[in-house]
């Protein structure tokens, strides 16, 4: 039999059919969906006067708009209120499991798939934000789409996608002390560029990944979208099956063994060739931030902003414009400038992990005076466990509060807007122009960076903390 | 929105020579709480096109009343970030029918795909002397027809051949969708499901 990689292993077990000279009809396992990118897609089935296809196989939230303060009361902002409320809805109408505003299990969609036991190996998963990648941390196929897409999913359970190329991108080695998973994956966007995996779906695989928590593992596929790939996935092992287990109820032991088999087999075989191979040493990585308005101009924390955006002059004029968007000359250093935001949360940073890191580094010591932050839990599981493990008292004392959960400042569709011509040091995954609300200067950094920004209200290199 | 049929199309166009265009430039994200499709064209490119005070950005291409037309001209790796089909929607809703770049971004290709704005994608240096060609002139006109993959340049008598999915190019010459073929073949869907056994 011909040598596969995991990713054409489950493509191909998904597709139904495929159209002469055209894109194949690929099978959808779990589908997500939230209250910003779906009401246009019921809308389309009312209009043909049908029902949604597998009810049981999406889950919904509301997580893009909702405040992170009184989630108890009304939603100020009308039309966020109203697209909650449609959200309610149409899963009503068309009995779909919702986790909504205030609901125990509600969280950010990219959060709660994996935490409620949703995501599991070799499915195929899409939602409607370009972060479902996230999902591929546990070896699956998880993508974003577009509302028309969310459409055809929610009629049919099945979408038209041409096969992407594959990549392989392996991490070996040992990581140096205060380097995280998102300091990985910035490092490697930053040298493929924000455009550089366009066209492919990667697998990230190695020692240095192998080591890696779930947590942040969700980490690293979350950001794959960054630099234009159409996914990015892992392959499961002792450690996907371990944090599965905790969240997977209602199954025997039997039943359990033969999902253990089944997921066992989800690697690439031995040999295989992808498309593009790439390889990168651990120890190499140090704390990144970004400078500019796109997640591939990030450099260390440590560094200088490069003098040109390329080799070649006439890309300037895009890399000139994002350094004057904020604030900054060619050639510049970026440790010790002020900042005035810290946001720590979203769908990439967002996890209990995330806040063990910040609250660590901050522990015994005090919040900068000059520095506003927003610490936003990814679900309402994760703020109860922040909690339950004592970080809260932590973040307390250090005079930081907790928000309610949400997506929040990471795309400011809410009241959590950074102010215009304000530096914020950002967990989330984009440093777009306006993204954190217009005007606004984003600098993403790990959530050990951020906490380090947080304490000395400037940009620091967090290793300066860690013994 | 009722998409339109596209195949042969003859127009002025818009540069935008901007590379690494995200979908929050195209639409922010503070403008997606509506529950419809329309109405977006109005904040195409919102924080570009307006000032803070809410006045129009005299410097910004849309608001050059000599640059006009169906096509737009963009820099590379046009619509990257989310997913967001509002991108598309604004885009088409504002009034273009194409988009010619040197790389789009996968979501944003098959959102415009699926909506009837056709993305085109010409090599860089192709891109950048279309660019130069409408700033001299901003009369000078491009000539699709899609049928035929074809792209007539001003100044150039030969015209370039593009790449478009054969399937896809049916769609959007038909006003086709790809929801009515996959419900068009739902008992295969069912058969694979049965094959698979699961529901």
């Amino acid at each position: 039999m011909k040598a596969k990689t995991l990713f054409e292993k489950i493509w191909d077990s998904h597709a139904v059919y495929s159209i002469e000279d055209g894109p194949e009809v690929l099978y959808i396992d779990q589908h997500y969906i939230h209250e910003v990118t779906s009401p246009q897609a019921f809308k389309g089935l009312d209009d043909r006067g049908i029902k949604v296809f597998r009810p049981k196989r999406t889950l919904a939230t509301a997580d893009h708009n909702i405040p992170t303060k009184d989630q108890h009361l009304t939603i100020k902002e009308e039309l966020s209120r109203l697209q909650v409320e449609k959200l309610t809805e149409n899963c009503k109408k068309h009995k779909i499991n919702l986790f909504g505003l205030n609901h125990k299990k509600n969280g950010i969609v990219h959060v709660i798939g994996p935490e409620l036991g949703f995501t599991r190996p070799g499915m195929t998963i899409v939602c409607g934000d370009s972060h479902t990648s996230t999902h591929g941390a546990f070896g699956t196929i998880a993508f974003g789409i577009g509302t028309s897409e969310v459409e055809m999913v929610l009629a049919t359970q099945c979408l038209l996608q041409t096969k992407p190329k594959t990549m392989r991108i392996n991490v070996n080695g040992d990581l140096k002390k205060g380097v995280t998973s998102k300091d990985i994956i910035m490092y490697i966007i930053a040298k493929l560029t924000s455009g550089g995996a366009t066209g492919y779906f990667v697998e990230y695989a190695g020692t240095a990944i192998e080591k890696l928590s779930m947590e942040a593992r969700m980490t690293i596929c979350n950001m794959s979208i960054e630099m234009g790939a159409r996914g990015g996935l892992i392959a499961p092992d002792k450690i996907t099956f371990a944090y599965l287990k905790k969240r997977i109820g209602k199954l025997t032991d039997k039943e359990w063994e033969s999902q253990l088999r089944k997921w066992k087999k989800l690697k690439s075989d031995p040999g295989v060739k992808f498309d593009k191979e790439i390889k990168i040493q651990a120890s190499d990585i140090n704390p990144m931030i970004t400078f500019g308005t796109n997640p591939g101009m990030a450099i260390t924390v440590t560094g200088n902003i490069p003098l040109s955006g390329g080799l070649e002059d006439k890309k300037d004029e895009s890399f000139l414009k994002s350094l004057n968007y904020m604030g900054f000359k060619p050639g510049d250093k970026l440790a010790g400038r002020k900042v005035d935001y810290v946001f720590l949360g979203s769908c990439t940073n967002g996890r209990i992990e995330d806040f063990r890191e910040f609250a660590s580094l901050v522990k015994g010591r005090k919040k900068a005076s000059n520095i506003t932050a927003l610490l936003v839990p990814g679900s309402k599981l994760v703020e109860e466990q922040v909690k339950r493990e004592g970080l809260l008292e932590i973040l307390n004392d250090a005079g930081f509060e907790l928000r309610q959960p949400g997506c929040s400042s990471c795309l400011a569709m809410n009241e959590d807007k950074i102010p215009a011509g304000k530096y914020a040091v950002s967990t989330s995954n984009r440093n777009f122009e306006g993204r954190q609300g217009p005007g606004a200067r984003t600098l993403l950094a790990s959530p050990l960076t951020a906490a380090a920004a947080a304490i000395t209200g400037k940009i620091t290199d967090p290793s300066e903390f860690i013994n | 929105m009722p998409k339109e049929k596209i195949n042969k199309l003859e127009s002025t166009c818009v540069p935008l020579p901007i590379e690494n265009i995200d979908t929050d430039q195209i639409i922010p994200a503070r403008f997606l709480t509506a529950t419809t499709r329309e109405g977006f064209g109005e904040n195409l490119f919102r924080d570009w096109r307006y000032n803070k005070d809410g006045s129009a950005n005299k410097s910004f291409i849309l608001n050059n009343k000599a640059f006009s037309g169906k096509v737009l001209i963009a820099g590379k790796n046009f619509g990257c970030g989310s997913s967001r089909e509002h991108a598309v929607w604004a885009i088409y809703d504002y009034g273009f029918r194409v988009v010619i770049s040197s790389f789009f971004a996968d979501i944003f290709k098959n959102n415009s795909l699926n909506n009837g704005l056709l993305p085109i994608i010409l090599p860089e240096d192709l891109v950048l002397n279309l660019i130069q060609a409408v700033q001299n002139d901003p009369g000078v006109k491009v000539k699709i027809n899609l049928e035929e993959q074809k792209i007539e340049l001003p100044g150039s008598r030969k015209a370039y051949q593009f790449e478009i999915n054969k399937y896809k190019k049916d769609c959007m010459i038909n006003g086709f969708n790809d929801i009515d073929y996959l419900l068009n073949i739902k008992n295969k869907i069912i058969g694979f499901e049965e094959k698979k056994g699961i529901t």
